[in-house]
């Protein structure tokens, strides 16, 4: 974890608010290459606004944003979008391109950023559907599919530009149990398939044991809590364990007044 | 307000910032694929409304200006006034208004809609520049073929006045356009057009600006259209008034 030439993004001192509203208040974490490392934390707590600073989205109010040791925070938009590039984002709901059909969702990176042929697109089109087992649902438009179809889309146009890291925001909220499974190995076999580092926010914990190489937790703004999966099961910080126990009676609900 | 203004600005400069960087690496700044399909929604398609409103705002201005003039004898000042009125003011104006309605209504519902359900956040997190993508084929689309539009709003006004101008006054067509040409200037046919020119542009921007700062859901994008619609024809009535200051200040007399 330490070394840094093994890290692929780091988050140094990171603090965000909206006006008076404190988001993140000093995150510190660091990403191992190469690791699946799951980020917990409750809703609404600013897991998905970590996403969102890594890929440059959102400026952090001070601190530094590090994807492979080049500070992304106050990068032009130029250099910018040429890290993008390189990170695969995939959204909670989808956020697929309506009016476009699946192909021309997965097909709209590669005509618009590389200056690959017609033939190579296709190629690389049908390879990623074929990687997530959805072939057949090429030429179909986003709103003919369900939401699991539509996650698994969402995946393929995540890993379309082969990047080196992928960010996965709550992938397997509201599917059932079975796609939420498959959701899971597709994550793990996708990352593993194409080598890359795979970032994923959530709040289920079945999901997060079974996908993580290590995990983090968000907590009031910090992250308090970075280990592997084992030594987070048990773990004796009382925030951790009554998150994974899921109790209502125990520090997370004092410490935020809401219910 | 001031604070709008500044976005709007800010949103010109960097999209036309975004398709610099395009061009710099020696690809075209847009599709044409959506360029085209804009230009046919907004030009093409309004053409019905624009030709329908203008017709009857001709031929009914002819009818009462007719009318109140035929009491002093002047009724063959019609074909210039109608000329006139609409080359340079109300072919501008009343196109502006009904492309705000029309286009400017869908751009900001359509651009709303994307932003609620994230997917100009993910065009951004592919690093594809969203206002050169998205922005800049519907701003020029506006922006070139609102000119477009204007002309066929000046010629159907004039068709309607003339037909009514026949029917009411005994003035013969062709007198209608000799009489209608030799009293419109050059000057006010460049007024039409910069002004034309300038209401496409307002009214894209402002659409554009609407839709991709849109928060808060449906609701929000309600909101947005209804605000857009009415920003674009305030805009477009308070610059049209502002160029008809400078013009008749700086070259009327």
């Amino acid at each position: 974890m330490n070394d840094a030439e093994k890290t692929i993004v780091e988050l140094r001192d990171v603090h965000l608010a909206f006006g008076d509203n404190e988001i993140l208040s000093g995150v510190n974490l660091a990403i191992p290459e190469r690791g699946r490392v799951v980020i917990l934390g409750q809703s609404g707590g600013g897991k998905s606004t970590m996403l969102r600073l890594i890929l440059g989205i959102l400026k952090p109010t001070s601190g530094g944003v590090l994807f492979k040791g080049h500070d992304i925070t106050g990068m032009k938009r130029r250099r910018l979008n040429q890290m993008r590039q390189r990170m695969g984002m995939v959204y909670q709901y989808s956020a697929l391109i309506s009016s476009l059909s699946v192909r021309d969702n997965l097909s709209l990176p590669l005509e618009e950023l590389t200056r690959k042929t017609r033939a190579e697109i296709d190629k690389a089109v049908d390879e990623k559907l074929a990687m997530v087992g959805m072939t057949e649902a090429r030429d179909k438009m986003p709103s003919e599919l369900s939401g699991g179809m539509r996650k698994r889309i969402g995946l393929a146009r995540g890993i379309i530009m082969d990047p080196q890291l992928i960010l996965y925001d709550e992938p397997s909220a509201g599917l059932d149990p079975v796609t939420s499974s498959v959701i899971n190995e597709l994550i793990i076999s996708l990352s593993d398939a194409i080598g890359a580092t795979s970032i994923i926010v959530t709040h289920e914990m079945e999901s997060a044991f079974k996908i993580a190489t290590h995990m983090a937790m968000l907590f009031q703004g910090r992250i308090i809590a970075s280990d592997t999966p084992e030594n987070f099961k048990s773990s004796t910080d009382p925030v951790v364990a009554q998150f994974i126990s899921g109790d209502t009676i125990g520090p997370i609900n004092e410490g935020t007044a809401k219910p | 307000m001031l604070q709008h203004m500044s976005s709007i600005v800010w949103l010109l400069i960097h999209t036309v910032e975004e398709m610099g960087d395009r061009v710099a690496r020696g690809r075209f700044p847009f599709r044409l694929s959506i360029f085209f399909e804009q230009t046919e929604r907004t030009g093409v398609g309004s053409i019905p409304l624009v030709s329908l409103v203008s017709f009857f705002i001709g031929l009914t201005m002819a009818l009462l200006t007719g009318y109140q003039l035929q009491t002093f004898g002047q009724e063959r000042l019609v074909p210039a006034l109608v000329g006139i009125a609409f080359t340079r003011e109300l072919g501008p104006l009343m196109t502006g208004i009904m492309v705000a309605a029309r286009i400017g209504a869908a751009y900001t519902a359509e651009l709303g809609t994307m932003t609620v359900s994230e997917e100009v956040e993910a065009i951004e997190a592919m690093g594809i520049g969203p206002l050169r993508f998205l922005v800049s084929p519907r701003v020029l689309a506006v922006f070139l073929l609102l000119p477009c539009l204007v002309v066929i709003s000046d010629v159907t006004a004039m068709t309607g006045a003339a037909l009514i101008s026949r029917w009411a006054f005994d003035i013969p067509f062709r007198s209608f356009f000799d009489i209608a040409l030799e009293n419109v200037l050059i000057r006010d046919i460049i007024a039409g057009t910069v002004k034309s020119f300038l209401f496409g542009l307002i009214i894209g921007l402002v659409s554009c600006y609407k839709g991709l700062s849109v928060r808060g859901g449906a609701a929000g994008v309600g909101d947005a259209t209804t605000s857009s619609v009415v920003t674009s024809i305030t805009t477009v009535i308070g610059f049209d008034t502002l160029c008809n200051i400078v013009i008749v200040a700086l070259f009327d007399k």
